[in-house]
C-alpha cells in the first residue's frame, strides 16, 4: 500500500509560445497575475511535487483556474511539462517517444471525462470496447470484456443504446466503463462526477469505492467539491494558482489547514461528519469499566447519541478491540468551536 | 505601364504558355486519357443499355438513398418526361459526366478537405485557391485548358471539377474541426494514433457536414453543365446553348426542366441519405 506510483517532480507548465524562457522567472517567484500582465503568459502548473502512492485515491481540489485538470493531464501527458518530471512506476513519462507513449495510454492509464466525453457515434459496447478496439485485441475478447464492465457498472441491457439515450448518470458509469475495460494500473478522473446532480453523484461515489475495493487501483480524482473530496480521497492534495499549497489525509487537511486558502476551503465542513474519533481522541486517559465503548474509525457524528447518553465519556477501541484512549465531550466541544473561529 | 509595355507582356505571356502546350500538351492529355477511357465507357453503357433497364437502375439507387417511396415515384415520372420528349440520350449524358464528376471531386476533395483540417498552414494557403476557383468566371480558367488540352470532355471535366469542388473541401475541412474536442481528447487518452482518430472518431462525426459539402458539389456540377457544353461536351447543355443562339425558347424550358428534374433528384436523394447517417448518429434509429 505504500509503494509509490506516480512521481511528480518540480513540475512547472506555463502556456503561451515561449513558455521556455519564462521558467527562470516563475522560479525566482513571479506569480500567475504578474505573469500574465506582464508576459501574457499563463502560468499552469507551479513546482509542483507529489508522490501517489499505490492503490489509493488522490484527490486533487482546487477552484476552477487552479491548474486541477493541468495537473491530471500531465500524468498521461495530453499537455506536455515546460519543465520537471513524472514518474509512473519509475520510468519517465516526459520522455516517452511518440509510439511509447501511445502504448502507455493503451495500457497504464484509463481517464473519466467531466462531461463524459463518450463517441456519439458508437453505441455503448462499442463505446466501452474503444480502448480495446485502439490496442487492437481480438474482437471475441474484447467483446467479452466490455460486456463484463458494462455489467459491473450496472448497464447490462442497454449495449445497443446510444450515448444520448441515456441520462448523465448512465453516461458516466459507460466513461467509468470505457476507462476500466482496459484494465489500467491508474484511473484519472477528471471532475468525473461533478456533471451529476447531487443524489446520482452520491450514488455513483458509493460505487466507485464499492468498485476500488476489489480493484485496487491507483486513482486520481479531481473536483472541487470538498465533500466529494473527504469522502473519496485517501489523501487530499489542494492547488491554489497552479501550487500545491497541501497534500495530506482529511483530518490533516481539516485540522491543521496549511494557509488561509486552505482553512477558507474547509471552513464549511461538517467536521463531526468527517472525523474520524481517532483524531480527537485523548491517548493518556484511562479506561472506565461504566462507560460504553466506541470504535477507533466510526465518525464523530456516529457516536454522538452514545456520548450523549453517557455521563464522563467513552471508551476508545482499535479494530483488534484493544482500549486506546477516551473521548469526551470536552474534545468534540473542542473541535465545535475551532471551526466556529 | 506604357501601352507598349503592356502588349508585350501580354504576348510574351502568352507565348510562353502555347509554347508550354505545344511541348507537354499530349503528355498531358495521356494523364487524363484513363479518366476519359472511363468517362466514354460509363456514358455508352448508359446509352446502349436498355432504357426501362436503366430507369430501373436508377430507381434503385434513388430509393436506396433516400427510402423514400414519393422520391422513386417522382423520379420515374421525371425520367419518363425525359424520355417522352426526346431527351433521353442527353440526360444520360449529362448524368454520366456528373457521375464522374461526383466521384472525382469526393475522390480530390476529402483528403485536400483532411488536410487543410489538420493543420493552420495548409488551410492558410488552400483557402485562397477556393476562393479564386469558387469566384474567377469559368471562361477565363477555360482558356488555357482549351489551349492545353484542346475541346472534348476532358476540359469540360476539369471545368466543372474547379468549379465544383470548393464546397466538399471546405465543408471536409469545418466537419473535422467541429468535432468536439472533449471526444478527440478522450480517444488521445486511449492511445489512438493518427489514423485510428480520423477514422474512427474525426470522419465519421464528420460525415454529416462532409455529405452537405457533396450535395453542394453535385448541385454545382449541375449548374456548369451549360458551360461546359460549350466546349463540347455532349449532354443537356447542347440544346440550351442551342436554344440561346437560335431563340427556341420550347425547346430551352424543356432542357432547363430536364437539368432542374436531374438536379432535385440528386439533391432530394443525397441530402436524405447524409440526413439517415445523422440521425443514426443521434441514435434515433433504432
Amino acid at each position: 500500500m505504500s509503494e509509490v506510483k506516480i512521481k511528480i517532480e518540480n513540475l512547472y507548465k506555463i502556456f503561451g509560445p515561449r513558455a521556455k524562457d519564462f521558467t527562470n522567472k516563475v522560479k525566482s517567484g513571479i506569480d500567475k497575475d504578474e505573469l500574465l500582465a506582464k508576459y501574457n503568459h499563463v502560468l499552469g502548473l507551479d513546482n509542483i511535487n507529489l508522490d501517489i502512492k499505490e492503490q489509493s485515491i488522490q484527490v486533487v481540489m482546487g477552484l476552477s483556474g487552479s491548474g486541477k485538470s493541468t495537473l491530471i493531464r500531465h500524468i498521461n501527458r495530453l499537455i506536455e511539462p515546460t519543465e520537471g518530471t513524472v514518474l509512473v512506476d519509475g520510468e519517465d513519462i516526459t520522455k516517452l517517444n511518440k509510439a511509447d507513449l501511445l502504448e502507455f495510454r493503451r495500457n497504464k492509464t484509463g481517464m473519466v471525462f467531466q462531461r463524459f466525453a463518450l463517441f456519439p457515434h458508437h453505441n455503448i459496447l462499442d463505446n466501452v470496447q474503444f480502448g480495446l478496439s485502439i490496442k487492437n485485441l481480438d474482437k471475441s475478447e474484447s467483446k467479452d470484456k466490455a460486456m463484463y464492465w458494462i455489467e459491473k457498472v450496472g448497464l447490462t441491457g442497454f449495449e445497443n443504446k446510444f450515448p444520448n439515450q441515456l441520462s448523465g448518470g448512465m453516461q458516466q458509469r459507460v466513461g467509468l466503463a470505457r476507462a476500466l475495460a482496459i484494465d489500467p494500473d491508474i484511473l484519472l478522473m477528471d471532475e468525473a462526477f461533478s456533471a451529476l446532480d447531487p443524489l446520482i453523484r452520491t450514488d455513483m461515489q458509493d460505487q466507485l469505492l464499492d468498485l476500488q475495493k476489489n480493484l485496487k487501483k491507483t486513482i486520481i480524482f479531481i473536483t472541487h467539491d470538498l465533500d466529494e473530496a473527504l469522502k473519496l480521497g485517501d489523501r487530499i492534495a489542494i492547488l491554489n494558482g497552479g501550487k500545491l499549497v497541501q497534500d495530506g489525509n482529511a483530518e490533516e487537511i481539516l485540522l491543521n489547514p496549511a494557509d488561509e486558502y486552505v482553512s477558507n476551503f474547509v471552513k464549511d465542513v461538517n467536521r463531526i461528519k468527517v472525523l474520524k474519533i481517532g483524531s480527537i481522541m485523548n491517548i493518556d486517559g484511562n479506561k472506565n469499566e461504566s462507560n460504553p465503548s466506541v470504535m477507533i474509525d466510526e465518525s464523530i457524528e456516529n457516536c454522538l447519541p452514545t456520548m450523549l447518553e453517557s455521563e464522563s465519556g467513552l471508551n476508545v477501541l482499535d479494530s483488534d478491540k484493544n482500549f486506546v484512549g477516551v473521548i469526551s465531550k470536552n474534545n468534540i466541544a473542542e473541535i465545535l468551536r475551532r471551526s466556529k473561529d | 505601364m506604357s501601352s507598349e509595355s503592356l502588349r508585350l507582356f501580354k504576348k510574351s505571356v502568352d507565348g510562353a504558355y502555347r509554347s508550354f502546350s505545344a511541348k507537354y500538351g499530349d503528355a498531358i492529355e495521356a494523364v487524363f486519357d484513363p479518366v476519359l477511357y472511363f468517362l466514354v465507357w460509363f456514358e455508352k453503357l448508359l446509352h446502349n443499355s436498355p432504357w426501362p433497364l436503366v430507369i430501373l437502375a436508377l430507381l434503385g439507387l434513388v430509393y436506396l438513398g433516400s427510402r423514400s417511396i414519393y422520391l422513386t415515384i417522382g423520379s420515374l415520372f421525371a425520367f419518363l418526361f425525359i424520355g417522352y420528349f426526346g431527351m433521353w440520350d442527353d440526360t444520360m449524358s449529362t448524368v454520366s459526366i456528373i457521375g464522374v464528376c461526383t466521384a472525382l471531386t469526393i475522390g480530390f476533395g476529402i483528403p485536400v478537405g483532411i488536410l487543410m483540417s489538420g493543420s493552420d498552414k495548409a488551410r492558410a494557403m488552400i483557402t485562397p485557391i477556393l476562393d479564386i476557383m469558387q469566384t474567377m468566371p469559368s471562361f477565363v480558367y477555360l482558356i488555357p485548358v482549351v489551349m492545353l488540352l484542346g475541346i472534348g470532355k476532358i476540359p469540360g471535366l476539369l471545368a466543372v471539377i474547379i468549379y465544383a469542388i470548393p464546397p466538399v473541401i471546405r465543408l471536409t475541412d469545418l466537419g473535422i474541426r467541429e468535432v468536439n474536442k472533449e471526444v478527440l481528447e478522450a480517444a488521445d487518452a486511449f492511445g489512438a494514433n493518427r489514423m485510428q482518430k480520423l477514422f474512427r472518431v474525426q470522419l465519421p462525426l464528420a460525415l454529416p457536414t462532409i455529405f452537405a459539402g457533396i450535395n453542394q458539389t453535385i448541385m454545382m456540377a449541375l449548374a456548369m453543365v451549360v458551360i461546359a457544353s460549350m466546349i463540347g461536351v455532349k449532354g443537356l447543355g447542347q440544346p440550351v446553348l442551342k436554344a440561346i443562339t437560335n431563340q427556341y425558347f420550347t425547346m430551352g424550358l424543356l432542357n432547363g426542366l430536364a437539368i432542374v428534374a436531374l438536379a432535385i433528384i440528386f439533391d432530394r436523394v443525397s441530402q436524405s441519405y447524409g440526413k439517415r447517417m445523422q440521425q443514426h448518429r443521434a441514435g434515433a434509429n433504432e
